[in-house]
């Protein structure tokens, strides 16, 4: 295919690991030196992104706008510090770019833009709730215009306070928009609290399943299990499909993991030193 | 005007593959012939406005003209941020059109009069505005947010509503029609209120009276060059006509051109509503009466000039 870029079905499981661990360090480092917060959330969904563009979306870096390109949302806009890193080791982009990483001036700041800016980017996100809405018109458009491609939206648990969310939840389902594909980075947490507490979230899996969509339910830091499910998602016929996928927020540093504090901090010296200590230690 | 916009866009629809209808559950049996002619780009959202909006915005941005239609305060207001990012911001080749605005559905209540829209609506930067006064204009206005690519709002009335002009479509964009010439007074105005400024010009024409009447067809960006050629022309008198908000409409918008520009006028008198909501209820006809945006008011003020 065209628009597919080269070794992405060579790839193993095993590299993405690596991969992952790599842009673990980059956004980590991103977030101490420019200050950009949003650490915990960018952490939660790293390896969700690395499976998507390293082995699903049918992208190819050297030429994003083909018509026929599968689209990718972040609805959780806030986890664009993640999404950056990935664009850029994948080579939507020249790497150096990001070195202006929240300087003045710089396209690259805590949320996506407008397309058009920063290569890859799809949708300017960052209030929540609209990006999947805005996945299920491309999706319909993919369907109308005869170009068969999907379109992905990953948002966040506590993304699902919005109304928005289940409004496109019950359109798609009536609709039986079977391109589109909705991952939820399950971290348990939102800005303030605890995401069952505030908004009383579960059952998660339920309410989607009883919304119509082709519910799966993952560990979204294993890539087998991503893998299984991103298969399950080509055999819908009638249904959109979500993925719950189960994470940890900050997941990577010990002292980072599960501590809602890392939602707004970045780390001092200390503490980047410390996060680096550990990620090289996993690597071995 | 709607059953002129079921009927324009149908056409448009038998033309280009790339538009789309999108209505939050109203309109039902007013799209039948659409739904004929394009069963595949047709889709009652439900009353779900904020994902409607936020979904025609993701089509627009993937190469189709999406309408999104729906009544006007649910079109707008209800989904203002959708309409700010996912609309605007993203330059979406959106048209959104809101029904029965202003007080066209004055007996509804509150919940259903738009006297806001433009308020908020001109607020946000590169979305075009377009306020319509009879079906001709209406066509002309569908037809240029096509040509235009850019993110569109067209807000019309309900339906019956009589054509004030003769209006031949041009070929070059025209902002402001004259649908009168003449005199020292100039009532300027937009929307299907502008029936009640034509209706008195033969009235006022018996006391030898002559009146200028100007339909805003583009409220934003707004043309400033007519409203500058207005006094040389031997405008002194504008009154500013208007079926909304006049502290977030036309006449505020007219007020703060007159001062940027330094226009003299000797006076500019709105005629448009105070920001308050409307209790008692009643028809549209009777409301105008009621709040003085009707001919009579118009005539007395007038004479009295």
């Amino acid at each position: 295919m065209s628009t597919s870029h080269q070794n992405k079905h060579s790839i193993t499981l095993d590299e993405l690991e690596n991969i992952a661990l790599k842009l673990r360090k980059s956004t980590i480092f991103t977030s101490s030196k420019a200050k950009i917060p949003h650490l915990g959330s960018c952490l939660s969904c790293m390896d969700i992104l690395v499976y998507l563009y390293w082995k699903e979306l049918n992208i190819n870096p050297q030429n994003f706008r083909a018509h026929d390109r599968d689209r990718f949302i972040l609805s959780k806009g806030h986890g664009a510090p993640a999404l950056y890193q990935v664009l850029g080791e994948i080579g939507f982009f020249d790497k150096e770019l990001l070195k202006s990483f929240g300087e003045n001036d710089s396209f690259f700041h805590e949320h996506p833009p407008k397309p058009g800016s920063i290569p890859g980017i799809e949708a300017a996100t960052g209030s929540l709730g609209h990006g999947l809405p805005m996945a299920l018109g491309m999706a319909l458009s993919s369907k109308i215009r005869g170009l068969n491609f999907k379109c992905y939206a990953l948002l966040s648990d506590g993304e699902c306070n919005e109304g928005t969310i289940w409004e496109a939840a019950m359109l798609a389902s009536s609709l039986r928009v079977n391109n589109l594909v909705a991952i939820i980075d399950f971290n348990k947490w939102q800005a303030t609290g605890r995401s069952q507490e505030i908004m009383s979230l579960d059952p998660l899996v339920d309410k989607w399943i009883s919304f119509g969509w082709q519910t799966l339910e993952v560990d979204g830091h294993n890539f087998n299990q991503l893998e299984q499910a991103f298969i399950k998602t080509k055999k819908s016929t009638q249904k959109p499909t979500v993925i719950v996928a189960h994470t940890i927020k900050g997941k990577g540093i010990s002292f980072m993991e599960d501590n809602n504090n890392w939602h707004y901090r970045t780390p001092n010296e200390s503490e980047l030193e410390a996060a680096f200590t550990e990620l090289n230690n996993n690597a071995l | 005007m709607r059953n002129t916009f079921a009927k324009a866009i149908t056409n448009l629809a038998k033309k280009r593959e790339d538009i789309v209808l999108l209505s939050g559950d109203i309109g039902n049996r007013m799209f039948d012939e659409f739904k004929k002619v394009a069963p595949n780009r047709f889709f009652n959202c439900g009353i779900a406005e904020a994902n409607m909006m936020s979904m025609a915005a993701g089509m627009g941005i993937s190469n189709l003209r999406p309408f999104v239609y729906t009544i006007t305060p649910f079109t707008t207001s209800r989904c203002f941020e959708q309409i700010k990012i996912g609309v605007a911001y993203h330059q979406s080749k959106v048209t959104i059109v809101g029904t029965g605005s202003g007080l066209s559905y004055a007996e509804l209540g509150p919940t259903h009069h738009s006297l806001d829209d433009l308020g908020i609506l001109r607020t946000i930067p590169s979305l075009n505005i377009y306020t319509p006064c009879d079906s001709q204009e209406l066509e002309y206005c569908i037809n240029q947010s096509i040509l235009n690519n850019g993110p569109n709002y067209i807000r019309i009335g309900k339906k019956g509503e009589k054509n004030l002009s003769e209006f031949e479509p041009l070929s070059s964009p025209i902002d402001i029609n004259w649908i009168s010439r003449g005199g020292e007074i100039a009532i300027i105005g937009y929307g299907p209120i502008l029936s009640e400024a034509a209706s008195i010009k033969n009235d006022l024409k018996k006391i030898n009276k002559e009146i200028s009447i100007l339909s805003v067809i583009k409220f934003s960006p707004f043309d400033t060059k007519v409203l500058k050629s207005l006094t040389k022309n031997g405008i002194k008198h504008l009154i500013v006509l208007e079926e909304h908000y006049s502290s977030s409409g036309l006449f505020s918008k007219i007020s703060e051109i007159v001062l940027k520009e330094n226009l003299k006028f000797e006076s500019i008198k709105p005629f448009g509503l105070e920001d308050k909501f409307i209790n008692r209820l009643g028809k549209q006809n009777y409301m105008r009466e009621k709040f003085k945006i009707d001919s009579r008011s118009l005539y007395n003020y007038i004479v009295s000039i």
